[in-house]
Order: structure tokens, then C-alpha cells, then sequence
């Protein structure tokens, strides 16, 4: 089952600048939520708040609170954090040192499982969940950059769900992937809020009126208009999110 | 006309480089060819076996002198990988900007660029006038100390080849910070890492200056590592520098052994660890 998140006046910088200025927003649980709007709008940092991802890069400082469960994240251990909410990058990102299994069972090996029957039942479990089981279960000690892109960012799904999170974030995952890969990982994206919360950062709008239930319009880091995908695309309240929807700007 | 200009300076370029180039290989080649010419003569298996004969006598060999650089390399590298590693880890995961970091890097650039003598000189005040003698102990240390800059700079450029996003996705699995470095950052650069460690031991094993202050040399076995010990630089030298044809002959073989050794881990690590995939 997913998991609700509330967002509460939630601040962030990046040196002197600041790049979310109070949002204020509900995430439903087993909704796919995307967030959408131009370069720089604040959309990545927001998403890389989720897991306090953002805050371990030098120089950046957040405010405000996002509630996950009842429970402020800021009060947990990042590392524990971490474990429930995944986060899928905008490039594929294999560990180039470790095959297709390494890879999957990566967050829960390292985190000491050891039980060599239960590693290899997660691998094939998270591997099927993200819809590449077929496709490698016979070269599963091969690297993982032996791999196409669009396997590789559904082998960085597989390792992500492997962990079992509650939440999935995910930044721009099919960018940098062909038409065909991305396909594949909105098809996977559209199954896996079954069981996940996901919230999708993209810049493809057709992508997000596609496969999210609700749409957040993000510009300079406000929060412009957060509802149903079909309100938002079709009937905005705000002039601001018409503009950048039917192409004025950005 | 000026197409032709063209043309005919650019032919004239390309010559210059050509020439350039062949004058700078002519000493390397002459160097070994040398070496080759005077060495393989006197290469035979007392050379490997034998200790040094008495002045003037023939045959005899440079056994203690060999096992006497090995000890010693190897001194330098348990000492030396590790803490060059190490710092390297530190400085490019935990500090990578702060005013310390730019300092030791500072430090390791000048460090790298001190002749080796001074080191030698150095570790002959501090250690061996201290301890009373001349030691592979000392030896080792002063390897060391001229491998460690080296790699924490090697170590260092390798982990800073690996892409930051392998270590945002360790961190986002929930896996700690220490964690992540160990066993995914480590990994992915590790045959550079080795190759830099290994680079740094063949630069080593040629150090003749450190060791004359240090492990001073011996016609004999050392008996323990707290004892004046041969390496091969050092024998190389003394026996270069005497008046007996026969040591003159042993040089030149100690200095082919002394060449092989280096190269061989020079091609051991480039073409075994040749990175691959970073």
C-alpha cells in the first residue's frame, strides 16, 4: 500500500538562492502525482526534498515540514528515510560494478540481508514488478551496463522497489529514454500505483496527462495549481498554468 | 596561392613533429639498448642466487640486493597504499572543498615534486640518527613516504571519475554514507586505484638516493629489518662507481633486473587493470 504525504510551507535554497518558496501541497496514496513546469522551476528539488536528498548537497538548506504518515520526516534519520521513499534518477544509473543482481538486491544486501534464497527471491520479484524479469532472468550476473538504456532505468526501478518503499519519487525517468523505453516505463509507472505512492517529475505534459491522476504546475518555485490531471489540462484555474499547458511558454 | 601556403606549411609541421618526436625516443631507446647490450653479458643464475663476492673476484651475485628492494618495496606499500588511500578517501568523499582538503592537496603536489634525496636526509635525522642504525625499517619508510603523494593523487582522480550519481543512488536506497563508499564508490574505481598504487611502487623500486641515508646497504644477508640491508639501486651504485671490471659487469646486470622489474609492473598495471568501466 502507498502512503500519504503532506507538504507544509516547505522552503529550500541552494546557496542564496532560493528555489521553493512555501509550497503547500496533499499527496494522495496510490495516485501517480506529476509535476510539471519549465527549467528551474524547482520541481527536482522538490521531489529531492521527499527523501532529504536535497540537503546533502554543499551549500543547500530546507524549511518547513512534509509529513509522511502521521510522521515528520525531518525527525527521522535520512538513512531510515531513505528505505521508504525511492527514488528513480533522471539518467539511468547502474552500479558499474556490480551485474544485473548485484544491482537489484544492492539496498537490501548492503543493509545486511545475507539469506541468499531470500536476496534471490526479492531479485526476481523486484525484477518482474518492474517488468524485466523476462528479459534478463537468463544473464542475471551480467553487468548491469551491459544493458540498454531503457533496461537500465527499469533495472534502477527493480533495485529502488527491491527495498520496498512506500513512496516512489521519480526525476524525469524516461528523458533521456527512446519513445519505445518510455512507453515501457510509463506502462510499469501505470501498474505500480497499485502498491506505490509515486510522485513523477517530467517535462513531457502528453507524459502527464497520460499516466498521472493528479498534476502540480510548479513556476519559480511556487506552486501554482495542484488538482486532477483532467482539470488541470483542460479546464486550469489559473492563467499562468493555460500559458505554459497550451505552449506560450516555457 | 594561399591554398598552397597552406598546404606547404602544413607539411612543414607535420615534418617537425615527426623529427621532434624520433629525438625524444632516441635516449629512451639508447637507454635501454644499453642497458640490454651491457647487462644480458653478465646475467646468468648466480647472478640470482649469490651473494657479492669479495673485491676483484669474479662471479658472485645481487640475491640480497633483489630480496633487499623487495623487502623494502613491500615496507613501502604496507605503509604507503593504505594511508595514501585512505587520505585520498577522506579528501575527496568527506572534505572535498573545505580549506584543510586544499592544503593537503597543495601539500601532496609539492610533496610529489621534492627530490627523493631530501626525503632520504630527512628520515636519516629523524629515525635512523634516533634508532642508532641504518635499517630496511627506515628504507621503507622513506619509499613510503615519497609513494604516499602520489597515490592520494592517483586515488583521488579516480574516485573523482565516478559519477556522482552512483553515489546519490547508494544514498537513495537508504544504504549510509560509509556504506556507499565502500562498496559501490571503492569498487567502480578500484582498477584505478591499483594501477596508481602500482605505478607508485615501480617509481619506488628505483630510488636509489633515500635508501643510501636509510638502509645504507650490505654485502650479506640482513638478518633482521632493523639492520643496514642491500637493495639494488644502492648496490648498483657502489658497484658502478668502483674500480673492478667484474662489479662493473654486475652493475650493468643489476641494472637490467632493476629495468625489467620496473617495466613489468608498469605492463602489469596497465594491461591488467586496465579500467574499463568507470
Amino acid at each position: 500500500m502507498g502512503h500519504t504525504l503532506s507538504v507544509r510551507q516547505l522552503e529550500a535554497w541552494y546557496g542564496s538562492n532560493q528555489t521553493l518558496k512555501g509550497i503547500n501541497m496533499e499527496i494522495a496514496s496510490n495516485h501517480v502525482t506529476a509535476i510539471i513546469g519549465p527549467s528551474g522551476c524547482g520541481k527536482s528539488t522538490f521531489v529531492r526534498c521527499i527523501n532529504r536528498m536535497h540537503e546533502t548537497l554543499p551549500g543547500s538548506k530546507v524549511k518547513g515540514e512534509i509529513i509522511l504518515d502521521g510522521e515528520s520526516i525531518y525527525e527521522q534519520d535520512p538513512v531510515v528515510l531513505r528505505k521508504m521513499v525511492g527514488m528513480v534518477f533522471q539518467k539511468p544509473n547502474p552500479f558499474p560494478s556490480m551485474s544485473i543482481y548485484e544491482n537489484v538486491v544492492a539496498g537490501v544486501r548492503l543493509n545486511g540481508m545475507r539469506n541468499k534464497k531470500t536476496l534471490q527471491d526479492i531479485a526476481e520479484k523486484s525484477l518482474r514488478m518492474a517488468a524485466l524479469w523476462d528479459e534478463v532472468k537468463d544473464r542475471l550476473n551480467y553487468s548491469g551496463m551491459s544493458l540498454s538504456g531503457g533496461q537500465q532505468q527499469r533495472l534502477c526501478i527493480a533495485r529502488a522497489l527491491a527495498v520496498e518503499p512506500s513512496v516512489l519519487l521519480m526525476d524525469e525517468p524516461a528523458s533521456a529514454l527512446d519513445p519505445i523505453a518510455t512507453m515501457h516505463i510509463e506502462g510499469l509507472v501505470r501498474q505500480l500505483k497499485e502498491d506505490y505512492t509515486i510522485l513523477i517529475v517530467t517535462h513531457n505534459m502528453q507524459q502527464a496527462a497520460r499516466i498521472a491522476d493528479s498534476t502540480a504546475f510548479f513556476l519559480n518555485g511556487e506552486l501554482v495549481e495542484h488538482g486532477p490531471t483532467s482539470e488541470i489540462f483542460t479546464n486550469p484555474n489559473d492563467k499562468r498554468t493555460e500559458d505554459y499547458i497550451t505552449g506560450r511558454f516555457g | 596561392m594561399n591554398d598552397i601556403f597552406r598546404k606547404y606549411q602544413n607539411w612543414l609541421m607535420l615534418i617537425v613533429f615527426i623529427i621532434a618526436t624520433i629525438i625524444a625516443l632516441i635516449p629512451l631507446f639508447g637507454v635501454l639498448g644499453y642497458v640490454l647490450k651491457n647487462g644480458l653479458s653478465a646475467l646468468n643464475i648466480q647472478f640470482f642466487i649469490n651473494l657479492p663476492k669479495a673485491m676483484g673476484l669474479p662471479g658472485g651475485g645481487m640475491a640480497n640486493a633483489i630480496v633487499g628492494t623487495l623487502i623494502m618495496v613491500l615496507i613501502a606499500s604496507l605503509i604507503g597504499i593504505p594511508i595514501g588511500i585512505l587520505a585520498a578517501i577522506y579528501l575527496t568523499e568527506y572534505d572535498r572543498h573545505s580549506w584543510l582538503s586544499t592544503v593537503v592537496r597543495f601539500a601532496t603536489d609539492v610533496l610529489t615534486g621534492i627530490p627523493s634525496i631530501i626525503v632520504g636526509i630527512v628520515i636519516y635525522t629523524a629515525v635512523v640518527l634516533k634508532m642508532g642504525n641504518f635499517s630496511a625499517l627506515a628504507g621503507g619508510l622513506a619509499l613510503a613516504i615519497i609513494m604516499i603523494p602520489l597515490i592520494i593523487r592517483s586515488t583521488e582522480e579516480m574516485l573523482k571519475l565516478v559519477s556522482h550519481s552512483i553515489r546519490e543512488a547508494g544514498y537513495a536506497l537508504g544504504i549510509s554514507k560509509g556504506k556507499t563508499i565502500l562498496k559501490i564508490v571503492l569498487p567502480t574505481a578500484a582498477k584505478g586505484i591499483i594501477t596508481g598504487a602500482m605505478l607508485a611502487v615501480a617509481r619506488v623500486a628505483g630510488e636509489t638516493a633515500p635508501l643510501l641515508f636509510t638502509a645504507l646497504g650490505n654485502q650479506y644477508w640482513a638478518r633482521s629489518l632493523n639492520e643496514p640491508i642491500a637493495s639494488l639501486p644502492v648496490q648498483i651504485f657502489q658497484y658502478a662507481t668502483s674500480p673492478y671490471k667484474e662489479w662493473h659487469q654486475l652493475a650493468w646486470a643489476g641494472s637490467l633486473v632493476l629495468i625489467l622489474m620496473v617495466i613489468i609492473l608498469n605492463l602489469v598495471a596497465r594491461f591488467a587493470f586496465r579500467s574499463r568501466s568507470i
